[in-house]
């Protein structure tokens, strides 16, 4: 009865009118949004480099104690050769740890489900390693572990692992308990449950545990390459840092830091992108990105 | 359309052969079909931990074809023994006996829970295909059987959609066909559609009469809704509250395939008074 009166008094027009300015509304701050999400952070950056410039050059300050942006960017250039080589070491060793951190903190989550002796066992020594600063362990590895590259490995997972066995456990044992009975009544094995059932279910929880392991092995692989110095395997990004200093090469630090954040970055964003895709078709997560 | 009359003169002819039917300790109303005997919950009781006693002497019999439904306040047992008959639990007293012995892990058992409990990573067929699947079948080769079950729910064209994509209904349609695709001997449903809508419950009651009328499967079908029970099924047995045991059997003599004439008629309400009463009377007894 209502809408009807509306509808004849003619207040439908003034209604719809309202819904389409409404609606107008909506789409630009819908775009603005869009944009601002780029547009404000580079505005951001852009002003912060204008200010560093502008520090160096109103203070007339020497390179060798603060290098303008330009300075720097000229420095990448330059060296790229040398930092390259460096890139590649550090993120090869970034890479394996990540390897072996997935392998390692994927399997043991999988073998603590599966056996609460081997969990209650383990567990407490998972956490043990997880809070020992990684800076003081990492000295004794290299005293034991004559192959470099091993001790760096090894720092590096044992930095990156935890995460992704706390979280995979967690997800492994997030089943819903409903489809636990359901499998229970089809008779499924132990192995069926993991497979089809607990697997899936931790999926989501291993992905979130991977992309903080991403950027922990990048810091494990520096910090150990700090402890670790030069010799053997060639030098990484962080050693690139600490020799620059020593010889006062400013610029190259930074250009040097610059690339370290920029795989930080590289990293994040990849498995970023490989989480919303294994997800995009079922999970929440993925859903809100979709919209 | 044709369907349900061919199955239920195939049914009538069956008990002719097996004329021992059950001989309930309940006195009240019980029609005897002279139907083949499925199981037997016999004097069941549970005792949980802490002494919360769920069940006692819980008695019940299901014939082959039957659509049961058991009835009572939430908390008076219900998917305690539901639990039992399909296997999760043990009883603390009584057995549970199935004429000529349960295959388990067999896909004999059908069930559908409250919520529709679907695999959201799987699509519609995968989810389907899973009692097939935990029995080592491949999906090509359970083609026809996942088709069938998802045709009977009227659920084509959706088998490879992802649960999240369906309504809550659709996705309580996904676990009928789940539980029906194995042919199983008995689909236990514990209040199936108490979470849904009332249109949406009115529509599935009335396809899930028309899809039992097609396979002539058996179904027990848990249930709080007097007007539900008296609906869907053949048989009604009223629970008590806790300790839940069967305190009557109601028969339900209207032939199917039921309608939304039924829903209006005088005798679904007449059915629906008696099966009220017979509810009170349970619980102010038990207190
Ligand atoms: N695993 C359990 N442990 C202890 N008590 C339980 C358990 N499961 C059910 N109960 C108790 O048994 C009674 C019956 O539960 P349930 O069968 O779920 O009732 P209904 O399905 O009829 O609502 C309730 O009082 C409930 O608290
Ligand atoms: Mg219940």
């Amino acid at each position: 009865m209502t809408f009807v009166q509306t509808r004849m008094s003619g207040g439908i027009d003034d209604a719809s009118l309202a819904a389409v300015n409404e609606e107008r509304k909506r789409l630009m701050r819908r775009r603005f949004e869009k944009i601002g999400k780029w547009l404000l952070p580079a505005l951001v950056l852009l002003l912060s480099l204008w200010f560093w410039d502008r520090i160096v050059v109103w203070n007339e300050i020497p390179h060798y104690i603060l290098p303008g942006p330009g300075k720097v960017w000229t420095t990448l250039v330059t060296d790229w050769g040398l930092l390259y080589d460096a890139l590649k070491i550090t993120f090869r060793i970034t890479m394996l740890a990540l390897l072996v951190a997935v392998i390692g903190g994927a399997g043991l989550a999988i073998l603590f489900t599966q056996s609460r002796l081997f969990e209650m066992s383990l567990f407490p020594y998972a956490v043990v390693l997880q809070v020992t600063p990684i800076i003081s362990i990492a000295p004794l590895i290299f005293i034991y572990v004559e192959n470099k590259l091993a001790g760096l490995l090894i720092c590096a997972w044992i930095v990156a692992f935890f995460p992704i066995l706390s979280n995979t456990t967690l997800g492994l044992n997030s089943t819903d308990h409903n489809l636990r009975d359901l499998f229970r009544i089809y008779g499924a094995t132990r192995w069926q449950r993991l497979v089809h059932l607990q697997l899936p279910t931790a999926l989501p929880y291993f992905l979130g545990g991977l992309r903080i392991a991403g950027g922990l092995s990048l810091i494990g692989a520096v910090v150990a390459e700090y402890v670790a110095g030069t010799g053997g395997i060639g030098s990484g990004l962080a050693f690139t840092i600490l020799e620059a200093g020593y010889r006062l090469n400013i610029p190259r630090m930074f250009a040097a830091l610059l690339i370290i954040a920029g795989t930080g970055v590289f990293i994040f964003l990849t498995l970023s992108i490989i989480s919303h895709l294994l997800l995009r078709k079922w999970h929440e997560s993925a859903l809100k990105q979709e919209q | 359309m044709d369907d349900p009359l061919v199955v239920h003169s195939r049914l009538s002819v069956l008990p002719l052969s097996l004329s021992l039917s059950s001989i309930d300790g309940t006195p009240t109303l019980v029609d005897t079909h002279n139907q083949e005997k499925l199981l037997a919950v016999n004097s069941v009781g549970k005792v949980f931990s802490k002494g919360v006693v769920a069940l006692e002497d819980m008695q019940l019999t299901i014939n082959e074809g039957d659509f049961l439904s058991l009835l009572g306040p939430s908390g008076c047992g219900k998917s305690t023994i539901l639990r039992m008959i399909a296997g999760l639990m043990e009883p603390t007293t009584g057995r549970i006996e199935w004429e000529g012995g349960v295959e388990q892990s067999n896909g004999s058992i059908g069930v559908v829970f409250q919520e529709p409990t679907l695999m959201p990573w799987a699509t519609v067929e995968k989810n389907v295909w899973l009692p097939f699947r935990l029995q080592g079948k491949t999906m090509r080769s359970m083609r026809n059987e996942i088709d069938e079950a998802l045709h009977l729910v009227g659920l084509d064209g959706f088998a490879g959609s992802y649960p999240r994509a369906l309504s809550g209904g659709m996705k309580m349609r996904v676990a009928i066909a789940r539980a029906l695709a194995t042919s199983p001997r008995v689909i236990l449903m514990d209040e199936p559609f108490a979470a849904l809508d009332e249109i949406t419950r009115f529509k599935l009651n009335n396809d899930l009469l028309e899809l039992k009328a097609k396979i002539g499967c058996t179904i027990l079908f848990v249930t709080h809704s007097v007007f539900e029970s008296v609906f869907l099924s053949d048989r009604i047995a009223v629970m008590t509250s806790r300790p839940g045991r069967v305190h009557s059997e109601i028969a339900v003599n209207e032939p199917y395939p039921r309608n939304e004439t039924f829903r209006t008629s005088a005798s679904y309400s007449s059915y629906c008074r008696t099966t009220s009463e017979a509810l009170e009377n349970s619980i102010s007894e038990a207190v």
